[in-house]
């Protein structure tokens, strides 16, 4: 033990230089020559800098809105609901989800709306929805802003994300540039 | 087929891929042999050495080995728990975070000194970004202790007769210097091209479209997420993970990190053969891993991207899968997958939240962890497995009616007793915490976040993850109390260190052993025979154990699903 003792500190010491040290001072400098520094992917709103992974609530008619958060989209913290899919009291909290979409958007039936709509993200900050679910909210849309629906139709299909290389992953939509490019239709 | 599964299908070849030649690396930095790296670190490796006072040519036996590990360990346990105490009053704090009270301090510092990371705080709030470095500075150096742990076995059968096994500080250093780090250094890059902050600025307030006023967490989290999922670590930087959209911001870095996390598992596993020049052996361990790997991931791909079915009877569009507690960015299927990787593994990142996992998709997640060695955690795995292989090449031996022998070294009283006792230990752990856990209510049951069957399994959950050391979790379990800061601790520190002594010593007494010339008469174990015996070995000790606690928590929670 003793005979380790010393040597273990100072090895200790000098791995800490490298390792907290000139590592994260590596990383730091690539970073700084990446887009935007490192500080996350940021795009221009109306008000002022917004962060494109990091999604948003919308509550008003005239927007896409995101999935449900357990944390209401403050990104101070993150959070999830951890409920059981098997959780009376959840599947409660689920089917409450369900009719009041039905009742802002009188135009969809029910077995149109997607999962993801209804149900809260891992991190409570997903930035993404699915393509069905930006689909479904079009009719209410258009009706609140008196724009045509193929115009957001068409709208949606630019705004879609394909699977990386075309094969790899699910199609989405990133909820906060969907909204930004429906502020500049006119 | 759609995309969501090509995208698992070629993640995991790509980990394969890559892990083949990763191994016969491994295996030549280990043997000492010249590889692209020498002229940056053998200067820098010689200078660790001579400013610590090592020399580097020493050989150890298996006791000086484990006297070596434990006495680093220590060092950092108690740098550890004081910096965590008093963070609160050190720099690197932008966000005014207070320190750790002691009892999470305890359960933190062990938790990331045993390759863990269970994480009772979240990072945004927890840490600061002085603690959050030092938290990575454990996780390069507690997964290069497992590595270093797992060369002794090489070691031991490397060569004929020996009571040396080399030098653990050399392994250890090597671990870092040639391995963990070159490669974190091209996974954090990608990340931060991806859009992964690296900055060490605090909080930013920003206004949102509908004119909300949101601060955003940030720091420098790249460079602790590629060494979090490299060293199977799986700490996050943020509270929610791998699931937060700055941990893992698109599809390509969900693959880059479910790769990070495979593949140095899985090169250990053909270092192994390449180190003791027995490759057939090594390509007998892919596949009974691959094969038990694949028998929990396959249905848990398939139940997360068939979705609830309560939600299913709701009458809604259920077509994208479970999403609650995942991304869309990420999809049910991948989610599915990673939670099998994470827990064979013994990371224990999650890119999405395993309380909401369907009922038998949690109870794969369990298996993975109770068995603990279809790949494991970096080096730990392998000491694991190896424990198995013992036991197995004993038990055809009897069967055969032959002296039981492992690459020519006999295996008696002394070693079986020590193998079974690893064996046993991992289930003995897991059940009586959990007895315990469930016995005094009291003190736990007001931290469960479901009732009835699920709240069960919050319970199992915890302790399983803390004795495999793999640190993902249930994650609704309220764990930020002293009976779980101290309960888990405990168990973590059990959970790694046993299973770490008692393969190291095993390997020394087989190392010393007469080596007996292989011969016609010779057990063969590189065959697919001796390949099913171990994999039968493993469900006997491992699987069947557990299989009435499990029946009481997700087995359960599946027919409650089904009966609606």
């Amino acid at each position: 033990m003793k005979t380790n003792l010393l040597p273990s500190i100072i090895l200790t010491t000098v791995l800490l230089v490298l390792l907290c040290g000139a590592y994260p001072l590596l990383m730091w400098g690539i970073a700084k020559v990446s887009p935007n520094s490192g500080e996350g992917f940021t795009v221009e709103t109306t008000n002022g800098k917004n962060y494109v992974n990091i999604g948003q609530t919308f509550n008003s008619d005239k927007y896409f809105w995101s999935r449900p958060s357990a944390v209401e989209y403050n990104a101070a913290g993150s959070g999830a609901s951890n409920k059981a899919t098997t959780n009376a009291e959840y599947l409660a909290e689920v089917e409450k989800r369900i009719e009041d979409f039905m009742i802002k958007n009188p135009e969809v039936k029910k077995e149109d709306i997607p999962v993801d709509l209804i149900t809260a993200s891992g991190s409570g900050l997903d930035p993404n929805i699915s393509v069905q679910a930006a689909k479904i909210q079009i009719a209410r849309i258009a009706k609140s802003r008196g724009i045509e629906v193929s115009r957001l139709e068409q709208l949606v299909a630019e705004q879609t994300q394909q699977p990386l290389l075309g094969i790899l992953g699910p199609q989405k939509i990133n909820v906060l540039e969907l909204n930004i490019a429906l502020d500049a239709l006119k | 087929m759609n995309t969501e599964i090509i995208g698992i299908i070629v993640t995991f070849i790509l980990a394969i891929g890559i892990s083949i030649p990763l191994g016969k690396y491994i295996a030549k930095v280990y043997a000492g042999q010249s590889t692209f790296l020498d002229k940056v670190m053998n200067p820098l490796e010689k200078l660790f050495y001579k400013s610590s006072k090592i020399n580097p040519e020493e050989g150890m036996d298996w006791k000086q080995h484990l006297v070596a590990l434990l006495t680093i360990n220590a060092v950092w346990f108690v740098m550890g728990f004081v910096l965590l105490l008093t963070q609160g009053a050190l720099p690197f704090n932008p966000d005014n975070n207070p320190s750790m009270s002691p009892d999470l301090a305890f359960n933190t510092i062990i938790s990331f000194l045993v390759n863990c990371n269970l994480q009772h705080y979240a990072g945004e709030t927890g840490v600061t970004y002085l603690t959050q470095i030092w938290l990575m500075f454990l996780q390069f150096v507690s997964a290069a202790t497992g590595m270093a742990a797992a060369i002794t076995v090489f070691e031991a059968f490397k060569n004929k007769t020996t009571t040396l096994l080399g030098n653990f500080y050399v392994y250890f250093v090597k671990s870092i210097t040639r391995i963990l780090l070159p490669i974190s250094i091209i996974v954090a890059a990608i990340l931060i091209f991806q859009g992964t902050p690296m900055t060490f600025e605090g909080k930013d307030s920003i206004t949102t479209i509908e004119g909300q006023q949101i601060e955003v967490s940030r720091g420098p989290a790249a460079a602790f997420i590629a060494i979090k999922h490299l060293g199977t670590n799986g700490g996050g930087f943020f509270g929610t993970n791998s699931a937060h959209p700055f941990e893992n911001p698109t599809y390509l870095t969900n693959m880059t990190e479910m790769i990070a996390q495979l593949i140095i598992p899985l090169a250990m596993v053909f270092a192994f053969g390449y180190y003791i020049n027995r490759k057939r052996f090594s390509w007998m361990m892919f596949g009974v891993m691959t094969l038990g790997f694949l028998c929990l991931a396959v249905p848990n791909v398939m139940m997360e991207a068939n979705g609830n079915p309560n939600i299913a009877a709701m009458g809604v569009d259920n077509s994208i899968g479970a999403m609650e507690g995942k991304e869309v960015r990420i999809g049910a299927a991948a989610s599915g997958f990673w939670s099998i990787v994470t827990t064979v593994i013994s990371t224990g990142s999650v890119n999405s939240m395993h309380d909401s996992s369907m009922p038998l998709s949690g109870m794969n997640q369990l298996l993975a962890m109770m068995i603990n060695c279809f790949y494991g955690g970096v080096g730990v795995g392998i000491l694991n497995f190896f424990v198995f292989i013992v036991l197995a090449v004993f038990i055809s031996g009897l069967m055969v009616g032959r002296t039981p022998e492992l690459f020519g070294k006999k295996i008696e009283a002394k070693e079986m007793k020590i193998a079974m006792v690893i064996a046993l230990i991992h289930p003995f752990l897991i059940l009586s915490s959990t007895a315990l856990g469930t016995a005094f209510p009291d003190m736990t049951r007001d931290t469960l976040n479901n009732p009835s069957f699920h709240g069960f399994s919050e319970i199992l959950y915890e302790y399983t993850s803390s004795a495999a050391n793999n640190g993902s979790g249930f994650e609704g379990l309220g764990d930020n109390t002293p009976w779980w800061n101290f309960s888990t601790g405990i168990i973590l520190l059990m959970g790694r260190f046993l299973p770490i002594i008692g393969p190291v010593a095993l390997a020394g007494f087989l190392a010393q052993k007469r080596y007996v010339p292989e011969s016609a008469g010779t057990l063969a174990t590189d065959t697919t025979t001796f390949g099913t015996i171990v994999l039968t070995v493993i469900l006997i000790v491992a699987a069947l154990a557990f299989f009435p606690v499990l029946t009481l928590g997700p087995i359960a929670d599946f027919f409650t699903t089904t009966s609606l």
